[in-house]
């Protein structure tokens, strides 16, 4: 026990501040009126929940397949560029723009675009353009994008200029070359981004809240906070629990894809 | 956003020379003008916000007037606290913990890999839900016992020690990947040894052996977790505090132009804090 001596308070504070609100979701999801039950989690399996739900899923699903490729886009054009001050200034604004989201975030796009924002003024934009399922995942493209190009620009430099060029002596042409050497070699690194990115808009929420997204697109995280609030009416703490929970399966699933993924996409880049 | 990503690493490698000259030039100054005018309208267009309004023309009175706005230096000086305060603890249970896995229990690595792991799992805003859960329910169970002061000083509005403690684990992903990879570079068993046969004492070996060794391991997790507290907004605003990021958004109903200012302000900050980070790795690794 001894030997373990310096690792007991990790362990003590994890069991206390993880351990402890874990188990208060949980037992709260499964409380119907203080006796055990599934009600909560029926409850949020319909109507209004079910659609805030959906709605999450579907964003951050679109989020993430548009991010990832235009990340990867991105990534290719730096990385293949000779300019090494445009290289690092793509790769360090990015690492910037990964890290800055929430609040700031939707201000700035609601100065740009928003009902009284600059560009809708130039361009004469009606209300309200920004505050729809498309403006919000502009909104979230905007760290969605650089997120991707941090996690794929490694593995694109990964791809060594003798592939290219044995593929070309064996004939291939330039379409071959990606379709059966650069992308099979990339796919996991791709679909471990899709997935990153996937996680990350699915839990956002001070930017969809800074910008009063909840009345135009409801989304899971935003009817847990009113849920919470006790906004909507008094009572359903244990039913914003349970969209917690949902929540929780929803990312479990997400990271139990990614974890695996991320080992694999190391194998061929050493 | 609440997931932080790994600071930019730059690799070493010299770019490989297009093949073709003519036509993926043109693709990649499409792809390059194309992400620069995303990226960078929405960054002057917030400024042009904050400078410019039909009343009184261009004036960069919003941003004197943030300094004297009430709230404003109350709750940036809160973030900063929660921040130090955040960066000292987690870094006083991640550092003997990781070294003690290393020295004697490797058996507890997996437990450790899985610890630091999970919160990543759960997304912030159903961490807070459990909290004030807890919170709510702690309170009627500790009532009547000596730990009700102990929960109530959790939840001192001047300086919420609750928020720090779950700060704590929403950065230990990030913290335990950076301390890994900053211990992976050294043998801590070897050095260990070394200083305990010349007579040194526990501490001595910690923070004049381990620690310098370290250095840029733990000033890119205390920068990134900096960087994040700052930014915080969640979990905060739910258990009802007011630190910086609340604090835009509550003035934003009166003040638009000032609630803009303060982000042109904090994305400043964020710039600052990672390009030191990186700028930091970098030295080291020249």
């Amino acid at each position: 026990m001894t030997r373990m001596l310096g690792a007991l308070p990790l362990l003590a504070f994890v069991a206390l501040a993880f351990g402890i609100p874990a188990v208060a979701m949980v037992a709260g999801a499964f409380t119907v009126e203080g006796s055990p039950g599934f009600g909560n989690l029926a409850l949020t399996m319909r109507g209004g929940y079910l659609l805030a739900l959906g709605n999450s899923v579907k964003l951050s699903a679109v989020v993430a397949v548009l991010g990832a490729v235009l990340g990867t886009f991105l990534a290719q054009a730096v990385v293949t560029s000779r300019s090494r001050a445009l290289r690092e200034a793509v790769l360090t604004a990015s690492g910037v723009l990964a890290n800055f989201g929430g609040v700031p975030l939707a201000f700035f796009w609601v100065a740009t675009l928003g009902n009284s924002g600059v560009i809708s003024h130039l361009l004469g934009l009606p209300s309200g353009t920004l505050f729809t399922f498309w403006g919000l995942a502009l909104v979230y493209l905007y760290f969605s994008v650089p997120l991707m190009v941090l996690v794929i620009a490694p593995a694109l430099d990964g791809l060594r200029p003798q592939w290219r060029e044995a593929a070309a002596n064996n004939g291939a042409t330039s379409w071959q070359y990606w379709r059966y050497v650069a992308l099979p070699v990339l796919t996991p690194g791709l679909l471990g981004g899709v997935v990153l990115l996937f996680g990350a808009a699915f839990a956002a929420y001070a930017t969809a809240s800074a910008m009063g997204a909840g009345t135009v697109l409801p989304l899971v995280t935003l009817k847990i906070a009113a849920a919470l609030s006790g906004d909507v009416q008094t009572g359903f703490e244990n039913v914003g629990l349970a969209l917690s929970l949902d929540m929780v399966l929803v990312a479990a699933l997400v990271m139990a894809v990614y974890l695996p993924l991320q080992r694999r996409s190391t194998r061929w880049l050493q | 956003m609440t997931a932080l990503a790994p600071v930019a690493p730059v690799p070493e490698t010299v770019p490989v020379a297009p093949r073709h000259r003519g036509r993926p030039r043109l693709w990649r100054a499409v792809v390059l003008a194309l992400a620069a005018l995303y990226f960078l309208v929405p960054l002057a267009a917030s400024f042009w916000y904050t400078v410019h309004n039909e009343a009184t023309g261009l004036s960069f009175a919003p941003y004197a007037e943030l300094w004297t706005a009430e709230g404003f230096l109350t709750s940036l000086l809160l973030s900063f606290g929660l921040a130090l305060a955040t960066i000292a603890l987690v870094l006083l249970l991640t550092l003997p913990a990781m070294i003690t896995v290393r020295l004697s229990a490797p058996r507890l690595r997996t437990v450790m890999e899985v610890i630091c792991t999970l919160p990543l799992v759960v997304p912030p805003i159903t961490l807070v839900a459990g909290v004030g859960k807890s919170l709510q329910a702690g309170g009627e169970v500790l009532a009547p016992t000596p730990f009700w002061a102990t929960l109530i000083a959790l939840q001192n509005q001047d300086f919420p020690l609750v928020l720090v403690f779950v700060y704590v684990i929403l950065v230990l992903p990030f913290v335990y990947r950076s301390l890994d990879a900053g211990l992976r570079t050294m043998d801590v068993r070897t050095l260990v040894e070394a200083a305990r046969n010349l007579g040194a004492s526990w501490p001595h070996v910690m923070l004049r052996v381990i620690v310098p060794n370290l250095r840029s391991a733990l000033a890119s997790a205390a920068f990134l977790t900096l960087a994040l507290v700052l930014g915080e907004y969640t979990v905060a605003s739910i258990l009802g505090y007011q630190p910086f990021a609340v604090w835009i958004v509550t003035i934003s109903g009166a003040k638009g132009q000032l609630s803009v200012a303060a982000s042109v302000l904090s994305l400043l900050l964020t710039w600052l804090l990672l390009l030191t980070i990186s700028g930091g790795s970098r030295d080291r690794s020249a």
